[in-house]
């Protein structure tokens, strides 16, 4: 376990501002404790400094996780989210979708949203703008890259995809043995 | 008839004869000079004038036909032998010297202990090459196989009084051998970088080669970068590059329990610095609001157009500008998109 180094900082914040923008510095700084982000086994988890400070007396291979995990680092030191990241990520969304009851599933399981099954979308939303999934009662579903600008949704024919697939809480449990 | 043939093919044969005479033989007033070993001979009569004047070409034919048949009469005349169907001779040494087809190799530059010795005034001592063993009561070389007085063939060393006595001496002096040898071999490399063309050679970086590869050319840049007065600390990178790898700088991590605070501010201040370099005005974003604007504005003007015509239809779409949830008139496309519109705000 060790702090980011610049460069792992920025490319993970790069990654997290397509989805809340700005709203990271509200991650950083925090009125309610200090908390930080560290890196273990590949991974960033994003912890209190009390929790860190326990974490500390258990062996680092002994360590499965601490915190919440935001994703990890590829070996070519690409930052991937996580679902386990949804948690911060759904309060602070700037983009948001919401898909149809009917739809829900599919997307649960793994598919992207197509225009069938887009409920609303956030207007102003960009090509390749990240979003975060919602169901049509508000509870985020996921998350996932516009594969469409809102103006171009509309015109859309209704098998098109609307927003790729990135991570859904499906995958508690699909990937139960990989999420920590 | 007869006898005019006969007579005729006398003379005829006598004219042959005499033919094949002065071809072999050549009258000169001066001997030629020659020397076999090259096969070369030197006419040194004087040309005649008026003849080479007069026709050159044949005249100059001519002279050359003789002085070769001389020539060629001389090596006849040396002792031949018969190798396998063909006559030989075995020429003589050369008396001429020929120039030397090369130039003459240039001495041996001085190495540095030449130079030091030369300006020192140290000259070399011969030393004989057997000396007297007393252990082996012969005579044995000075230095190589089977030398007297073979240190390394001593089967006790005597430990020094100021040694630790742990220390393995034999290892010890192996050791040292060792390094000496190879600072000999140091000190002839560098003296043969000293007297190379090159000049000098860096102990970093490169020699210029013709066409320089990739990791060359990275090496020289690496090493140019660190070549100003504050070792390349104040150089300018260029945008995406990267650390040069395997400069032996070890990466170094914060504590994993350090100063939050300061992990904290700055973070802040990178994502501060990352907001900055956002552009402040997003083209697709504003093509989109555009679209939007023009969509809007052709849909309240169909709305306009169509009032009179279908009074059912207008209601829901009055309905959809409030949420998806607008009852039947989410349909309407209005209604779908606009819907998220305060939340984003």
């Amino acid at each position: 376990m060790r702090p980011l180094t610049e460069e792992e900082t920025k490319s993970m914040f790069e990654k997290l501002s397509k989805y809340i923008g700005e709203n990271i510095k509200l991650l950083v700084d925090r009125p309610d404790g200090t908390y930080c982000f560290r890196l273990h086994n590949d991974r960033v988890y994003y912890v209190s400094e009390k929790i860190l400070k326990l974490a500390t007396n258990i062996a680092r291979e002994k360590l499965i996780s601490l915190g919440t995990c935001f994703g990890k680092f590829t070996k070519t030191q690409k930052f991937r989210l996580h679902v386990t990241a949804l948690d911060y990520l759904a309060p602070y969304a700037k983009y948001k979708v919401w898909v149809k009851p009917g739809a829900e599933q599919s997307f649960l399981y793994g598919n992207h949203v197509l225009k069938s099954g887009l409920g609303r979308i956030t207007e102003n939303t960009a090509q390749y703008q990240g979003v975060v999934v919602y169901s049509m009662a508000d509870v985020p579903v996921g998350f996932g890259v516009a594969a469409k600008s809102t103006q171009e949704c509309r015109k859309l024919d209704p098998m098109a995809i609307v927003v790729f697939h990135q991570a859904d809480i499906g995958e508690y449990i699909r990937h139960e043995e990989s999420l920590t | 008839m007869a006898a005019i043939s006969v007579e005729q093919v006398l003379a005829q044969a006598e004219k042959d004869e005499a033919e094949k005479l002065r071809r072999i033989t050549v009258q000169k007033e001066l001997e030629l000079q020659y020397d076999l070993g090259n096969m070369l001979a030197i006419d040194p009569n004087a040309l005649n004038e008026r003849d080479f004047r007069q026709q050159s070409r044949e005249h100059l034919h001519a002279l050359a036909r003789d002085n070769t048949q001389l020539l060629v009469n001389q090596l006849f005349g040396l002792p031949c032998e018969r190798v396998q169907e063909a006559v030989v001779v075995k020429l003589p040494d050369c008396t001429t010297r020929l120039p030397r087809e090369k130039p003459v190799p240039k001495p041996r530059a001085p190495t540095r202990w030449e130079e030091f010795a030369k300006l020192k005034g140290i000259q070399k001592k011969k030393k004989t090459n057997l000396v007297w063993d007393e252990v082996h009561k012969q005579w044995r070389r000075r230095w190589g196989y089977q030398r007297a007085k073979d240190n390394t063939k001593e089967w006790l060393i005597e430990l020094p009084v100021t040694a630790d006595p742990a220390e393995d001496q034999f290892a010890k002096r192996i050791h040292a051998k060792k390094e000496r040898v190879a600072k000999n071999e140091l000190n002839r490399l560098r003296n043969i970088a000293r007297s190379s063309k090159l000049g000098k050679v860096p102990g970093v970086g490169l020699t210029p080669t013709v066409q320089p590869t990739k990791s060359e050319l990275g090496l020289a840049m690496q090493v140019a970068r660190r070549s100003t007065a504050s070792v390349g600390r104040f150089q300018d990178k260029l945008p995406r590059e990267k650390e040069p790898r395997g400069t032996g700088k070890k990466r170094k991590f914060q504590p994993l329990i350090g100063d939050f605070s300061a992990e904290k501010s700055k973070q802040l201040e990178m994502l501060k610095l990352m907001d900055s370099k956002k552009p402040k005005l997003d083209v697709t974003r504003a093509v989109n609001r555009q679209m939007r604007e023009e969509d809007s504005e052709a849909a309240a003007k169909r709305r306009k157009s169509q009032k009179p015509g279908r009074g059912g239809k207008q209601g829901g779409n009055r309905k959809g500008g409030k949420g998806a949830k607008g009852g039947k008139g989410g349909k309407g496309r209005g209604g779908k998109f606009s819907g998220a519109k305060r939340k984003s705000k």
